[in-house]
């Protein structure tokens, strides 16, 4: 091989010198902030925060508050999920009916929600909507949550439907198939493959904003960690968890999809 | 040949935008009959052959399949196009489905058949089509060729009363063309009605018994296969054959 000009991307990208790198940007963070917590004199209590997450006592194993408060979070992103998904592939499937009321019906409910702070959607229900037919806290947050998402969920369940090929749709009517039969027979098995990769990342962004509910103080993680906070002052400690147990669910589910997804591509 | 009347298409005409792709086409389909339609391309062979299951649907005139009026929105079009089988030049199989479960899931679904049944007929109309090994494969495990003859007995388990084809060999590779038209031969012997829209005058030749030459639109000339290839009433059929069997 004939030498080429070592550029400065290739010297970055040499293994030992990107792990050199990696290593000291890494270090970087960690000792700035390590030193900025010595400077103000924070009070590193570390040992405090396993009881948080489970305990042994004479009564046995026991789960500790986060890990109540993830359950709590997981339960409301999947209910949150099942709402979004229903409510957008009705969303989607009205767009695509050709009706100029499902299109105009569509399009405002994607337009309004797409333009709302999910914080204000929030408020709405809760604030608004709440008082007026008797919403719960929980009830409020599933409703933001899914219709908020459902017009994202939307948008990735039309454009899975419009990648199948329109030959497809023409084979399905020439050997009879009504609209509906051949949407669950020929075309929803296909978009399955398009759609699957948006859908995680749609679950991924609804698990991180279903954070958002703490202002109303639904007990979910992140109201579990602020109230911890406000009782042992371990700010730094507790936020770090939480965003780690936030990151390890999350990372979880996208390896988990992409196994899925493997697997789908090897039966097309 | 003058069986029952299958598909009546009556002075019917198509728009796509400005463009007239169907003037005043009038045609008949009897029982058994096997009409190939050939013309030089965009002159609206294949919309007329979409029109006869409603895939596209005609502005003017008047088309009837087996005595059933067609028109834009016709309730009764899903029933009809369980009679009408059609083959398109992508072949269009569902690759999501084995080659067993493309034929398969139209009796089992539209035809509510049982499984069992489903199975057999699909199983009798692969032998037909000579590919019975390749039952449990995807689409895309097979040639071109033998695609092409899976979306066949695809249509053909349905039990149509008339098959349509739209360029079935247009997009196959050489080598494979003789094995779809074998099996459209054998299907033309066992007294199927037919209607082909094909460029292979080796085929017409064989299995026609009315050809159908299209012009911008037109019908030019309907006529035997015996007057049609040697001595064509209408100077632009009799061009068109110099252009196409010149090599």
């Amino acid at each position: 091989m004939t030498a080429r000009p070592m550029t400065v991307n290739r010297f970055l990208n040499q293994r030992p010198v990107a792990v050199v790198l990696y290593v000291a940007v890494v270090g970087l963070i960690c000792w700035s902030s390590y030193t900025g917590a010595q400077q103000m004199g924070y009070n590193w209590q570390w040992y405090q925060v396993p009881k948080y997450l489970f305990t042994f006592t004479d009564d046995g194993f026991q789960w500790g508050e986060i890990m109540v408060g993830l359950v709590a979070t997981i339960w409301l992103s999947v209910t949150s999920f099942v709402l979004a998904t229903v409510l957008g592939l009705l969303v989607a499937l009205l767009r695509l009916s050709g009706l100029v009321m499902g299109t105009v019906v569509s399009v405002g409910f994607l337009e309004i929600i797409r333009n709302i702070p999910l914080l204000v959607l929030l408020y709405l229900f809760y604030y608004v909507l709440g008082p007026v037919f008797g919403l719960d806290r929980w009830t409020a947050s599933v409703l933001t949550l899914g219709v908020f998402h459902a017009a994202l969920v939307s948008e990735i369940f039309r454009a899975g439907i419009n990648a199948v090929a329109k030959g497809q749709w023409e084979a399905a009517d020439s050997i009879g198939m009504s609209r509906a039969q051949a949407y669950r027979w020929i075309v929803l098995p296909q978009s399955v493959r398009f759609m699957l990769p948006p859908l995680t990342g749609e679950m991924v962004a609804l698990i991180k904003s279903s954070a958002i509910v703490s202002v109303i103080a639904v007990a979910e993680l992140t109201t579990v960690g602020r109230n911890i906070i406000s009782d042992t002052f371990m700010s730094f400690e507790i936020w770090f968890t939480v965003a780690a147990v936030y990151l390890v669910i999350t990372v979880i589910l996208s390896i988990g999809v992409s196994r899925l997804e493997k697997r789908y591509a090897v039966n097309q | 040949m003058a069986g029952e009347i299958i598909i009546k298409a009556d002075k019917i005409d198509k728009f796509y935008g400005d463009f007239k792709a169907l003037d005043a086409v009038s045609v008949t389909v009897c029982q058994g009959q096997r009409l190939v339609v050939c013309g030089p391309s965009g002159s609206g062979k294949s919309t007329l052959i979409r029109c006869f299951n409603g895939l596209e649907s005609h502005d003017a005139g008047r088309l009837t399949v087996q005595g059933v009026e067609l028109y834009d929105g016709s309730p009764n079009i899903r029933a009809l196009r369980q009679n009408v089988g059609m083959v398109f030049q992508q072949f269009n199989l569902f690759p999501h489905l084995t080659v067993l479960e493309n034929l398969t899931i139209g009796p089992i679904k539209v035809r509510k058949l049982s499984k069992a049944v489903a199975v057999d007929t699909a199983r009798k109309y692969l032998d037909r089509v000579h590919i019975p090994e390749q039952a449990d494969k995807f689409p895309a495990q097979l040639s071109g060729g033998q695609q092409q003859r899976v979306a066949i007995a695809r249509s053909l388990c349905m039990e149509p009363a008339v098959m349509l084809f739209d360029e079935p060999t247009s997009s196959l590779d050489p080598e494979m063309i003789g094995e779809v038209l074998d099996v459209m031969v054998e299907l033309a012997g066992t007294g199927m009605t037919m209607v082909v829209v094909t460029h292979e005058m080796g085929f017409a030749r064989k299995v026609a018994d009315t050809m159908v030459f299209m012009e911008q639109g037109r019908i030019v000339e309907t006529s035997p296969p015996e007057v049609f290839f040697t001595n064509p009433t209408s100077a632009r059929a009799r061009l068109f054959l110099d252009q196409i069997l010149e090599h």
